[in-house]
């Protein structure tokens, strides 16, 4: 079995041309894999740079170094590489991504800002529709407020609306960053379901988890994130 | 792969010893949103003008695939050849509606109007499709009759959408479409506008200043300065880590509501 996602050598510092030049070591040198229906999650304090290692193998934050393979059916793409053509596509078929925040659409439904992201995915718009209603159903968003839009949800409303949005499709590489953060343990039970049965069916998972209980019944492993320090030059 | 829709190398254009455009270079496919994004007086208007071939380059070339597949320099085309590709393949959305409808023509006239380049001729035919585009762009198809001026900023600029909708185009430019309306009507017309990309699978070339409109409506991101195209890449990527001085000035510069 190949892995999904491959790191090798990553490393990543922000310069700050508004602070000078200043710059900020990220990480350095990171290394690991994660095979299918792995659950692997980055361990380590508030701002060692786990957020922003998932940011890194997302796409949405550039990689100075490495490479960050992501399995494409039978091709690896280099997200550090990539044309944006390239990665729009990866993130459509491949990889999803569930951030602590909703970014809202004005006027668009509860129901419609989850259905829509399993059709961008490909999922037929009857499929997805339906889909979207199972999800917050279970994730116990009211069906009063699905014909709403999220904007004046609560933080954990929101946040289910999101977590609906990542677990639409059946993408192969899931990363969270904290999809747990603002529930009650009803809700946080759910998550920890839909997780488990991601894994169960192959995807690779990359996670972020505050929450000890969480983090310890669906982590395959821990990597310390810690590790990869940004060496004192 | 299939080849892109729009590809531009090496575009130049100088106004006296200034350069408004210098060796900008994009390749843009089907179904692909492209933000330029910059200043005033950075150059971006001047490269959707170049790219649209409504001004003339000093230096470049640009290429557009024809639906027959053809792969034709826009450059050698004859105007009237032009005129034909910009009222039926192309859209154009300005900043101001009054210069992208024709004012003195009734609603349903200015989207028949684009429907008639294309060949249509059964009045019935043309005046139902534009009752139905106007109730699409939100605009109540009981004003079929009535004249642009008549209409609210947000409700020109939705007709204006619809004409240029109507023909089913492949690729739209777009010229700062929701400055100067006010924030409602302008989230509405963005929510509009990217609906109907989406569902018409449009390729579209956006210039704007305002960097939200941006994230919620393109894929990729051109930012431009001084005539030149000074960092590329994803939206968000752009956004969340500008990497040029200029860029991350931009992205901090905006105030988060």
């Amino acid at each position: 079995m190949q892995p999904l996602i491959k790191l090798n050598g990553v490393s990543k510092a922000f310069t700050l041309h508004l602070r000078g030049g200043m710059k900020l070591d990220v990480v350095d040198d990171v290394g690991f894999e994660v095979m299918p229906g792995e659950c692997v999650v980055l361990g380590g304090p508030s701002g060692s740079g786990k957020s922003s290692l998932l940011k890194i193998v997302y796409g949405n934050y550039r990689c100075d170094h490495g490479s960050v393979l992501v399995r494409d059916g039978d091709d690896y793409v280099d997200v550090a590489t990539a044309e944006p053509r390239r990665m729009i596509a990866l993130r459509r078929d491949v990889m999803g991504y569930v951030s602590q925040f909703l970014r809202v659409i004005p006027r668009v439904s509860t129901i419609d800002v989850v259905a829509s992201a399993g059709r961008d995915s490909g999922l037929s718009p009857e499929v997805a529709q339906a889909r979207a209603g199972e999800l917050l159903s279970r994730l116990n968003v009211p069906e009063r407020l699905w014909d709403l839009p999220p904007a004046t949800f609560s933080g954990g409303e929101q946040q289910r609306v999101n977590i609906a949005r990542g677990f639409i499709a059946d993408l192969p590489v899931l990363l969270l960053d904290e999809p747990t953060a603002s529930l009650d343990a009803t809700n946080r039970a759910v998550v920890v379901e839909l997780i488990e049965a991601r894994k169960k069916a192959g995807t690779a998972i990359i996670g972020i988890f505050h929450d000890e209980d969480v983090r310890d019944r669906v982590a395959s492993r821990v990597v310390d994130v810690t590790r990869f320090a940004a060496k004192a030059a | 792969m299939t080849s892109p829709l729009l590809t531009a190398r090496g575009l130049a254009k100088n106004y006296g010893p200034r350069a408004a455009c210098a060796d900008v270079s994009l390749d843009l496919y089907e179904g692909e949103v492209l933000a330029i994004v910059g200043e005033s007086g950075s150059g971006k208007s001047t490269l959707l003008g170049l790219l649209a071939t409504e001004t003339s380059p000093d230096a470049g070339e640009v290429h557009y695939r024809f639906r027959d597949d053809e792969v034709r320099d826009l450059l050698t085309l004859g105007e009237a050849e032009r005129r034909l590709l910009m009222r039926t393949d192309w859209g154009f959305i300005r900043q101001d509606a009054t210069q992208g409808l024709r004012m003195p023509v009734s609603a349903g006239g200015n989207v028949g109007e684009r429907l008639m380049a294309v060949g249509a001729r059964h009045y019935g035919n043309i005046r139902a499709t534009a009752e139905d585009w106007l109730a699409r762009v939100e605009i109540d198809p009981g004003r079929i009759d009535d004249s642009p001026k008549t209409f609210s900023g947000g409700m020109r600029q939705r007709l204006q959408i619809a004409r240029n909708l109507v023909t089913q185009p492949r690729l739209v430019f777009m010229d700062e479409p929701t400055s100067g309306l006010d924030v409602s009507v302008q989230a509405r017309l963005l929510d509009l506008i990217r609906t109907l990309v989406a569902e018409l699978g449009l390729a579209v070339v956006i210039v704007t200043h305002d960097l939200a409109v941006a994230r919620l409506l393109s894929h990729r991101m051109m930012v431009m300065k001084g005539g030149r195209v000074i960092e590329t890449g994803l939206t968000d990527q752009v956004l969340d880590d500008p990497r040029e001085p200029y860029t991350q000035l931009l992205v901090s510069s905006v105030l988060a509501a």
